[in-house]
């Protein structure tokens, strides 16, 4: 259950932040996770429910983003949305690919007041 | 708060309490105005930079660090005791043992007469960069030493928490499914290492070690693999020569 982790550093963050711009609460919070990290969110949603209680985030609109994999293959340069990291290039079958999205894990914005 | 890096928890995770009264309405009354704030900010940041911070507290010293990750079971701990006893006297060792409760693998590694500690995560399943570095601050270990940092055993949560290692080595056994690395494949695309141990028991058991291999390869094409076995000491070798390699290897002129 890392994902309890994951919520707690965002937590942290989203204090600082607030913090920082003064703000007193904070309306909605808005993540990137993309398909391809390791984040369950089922866990990540049971673990929020849970970890937010009476934080700044407790009442806060949690707006996520799903970011698709994609990937770039090094053999024949091909750019292809990736499903799964064992996914093979479509147009030459080889897996020497690079992932360039999809492995995202960030706090993105707040809307605080 | 942890005094020496700042951060606000002792590598613990902490829960609210929950059904601790408190009142919003007052608070919520007033009009303030809303802004958004544009943050961006990477989630683990925190751990990152404070793998950043071991890293560099790593090579300055020349201390080769390795994470090692695997099931419950495949032989981290028996690697180690292997290797420590054949290596004595070769290369300065020390180990780090991540564990939920008990010291039994920390002993397991102390009779070899190796530098340990035992960081017990509690209900952590995993271990941070945090808790390595206050395990790294009490023990010490030499100049131009090996660390190894064995993890708690679990394929899924150490594969997001960067420690500062040097390479990330996955072990799987012979006794678990061919299909791993596709089952968790972010382990092994972040890993730079494959050990297949447990070997002397492939006549055993229904595992196609040349399908093993090709689902490392296509979750990280860069994967090296190396084939051994814990018991009869088949393919160590290779495993010696390649901490050697890394060892002598000066990466920075
Ligand atoms: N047959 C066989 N058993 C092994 C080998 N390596 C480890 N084991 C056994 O596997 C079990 C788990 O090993 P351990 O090192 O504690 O695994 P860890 O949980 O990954 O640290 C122990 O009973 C070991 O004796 C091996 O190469 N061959
Ligand atoms: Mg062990
Ligand atoms: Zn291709």
């Amino acid at each position: 259950m890392h994902e309890l982790s994951i919520v707690m550093s965002i937590i942290d963050i989203a204090q600082q932040q607030a913090k920082s711009a003064d703000a007193e609460t904070i309306d909605e919070i808005e993540i990137d996770i993309g398909c391809l990290s390791t984040v369950q969110m089922e866990a990540f949603d049971f673990a929020w429910e849970q970890a937010v209680k009476e934080t700044i985030l407790d009442n806060a609109i949690k707006k996520i983003n799903r970011i698709k994999g994609k990937a770039r293959c090094l053999d024949c340069d091909a750019s292809f949305p990736l499903e799964n990291i064992y996914d093979a290039c479509p147009k030459c079958g080889q897996h020497l690919i690079d992932i360039v999205e999809g492995k995202e894990l960030r706090v993105k914005s707040l809307i605080v007041s | 708060m942890c005094a020496t890096c700042g951060c606000d928890t002792d590598g613990n995770v902490t829960m609210h309490e929950p059904g601790h009264h408190h009142d919003h309405n007052d608070h919520h009354s007033h009009d303030h105005q809303k802004k958004v704030v544009a943050v961006e900010k990477d989630v683990l940041n925190e751990n990152n930079l404070l793998a950043e911070r071991n890293r560099g507290y790593f090579e300055a010293k020349n201390i080769l660090a390795l994470n090692l990750v695997s099931s419950p079971g495949s032989g981290k701990t028996s690697l180690l005791e292997r290797t420590l006893k054949d290596m004595k006297g070769e290369l300065e060792f020390a180990v780090i043992e991540g564990d939920q409760q008990t010291t039994n693998d920390a002993d397991r590694i102390h009779a070899t007469g190796t530098k340990v500690v035992q960081i017990n995560t509690g209900k952590g399943c995993h271990l941070d960069a945090h808790m390595v570095l206050h395990a790294v601050q009490g023990m010490k270990p030499k100049n131009d030493s090996v660390l190894f940092i064995e993890n708690v055993g679990n394929l899924v949560c150490p594969a997001m928490f960067d420690l500062g290692e040097k390479e990330r080595v996955v072990i799987i056994s012979v006794t678990e499914g061919d299909d791993k690395p596709l089952k968790y494949p972010d382990m092994f695309y972040s890993s730079t290492l494959c050990i297949i141990n447990k070997t002397d028991l492939l006549p055993y058991v229904p595992f196609d070690i040349e399908k093993v291999k090709a689902n490392a390869k296509k979750v990280n094409h860069k994967l090296e693999i190396i084939e051994l076995s814990c018991t009869n000491g088949e393919g160590l070798q290779i495993w010696y020569d390649w901490l050697k390699s890394k060892v002598l290897a000066p990466e920075t002129v």
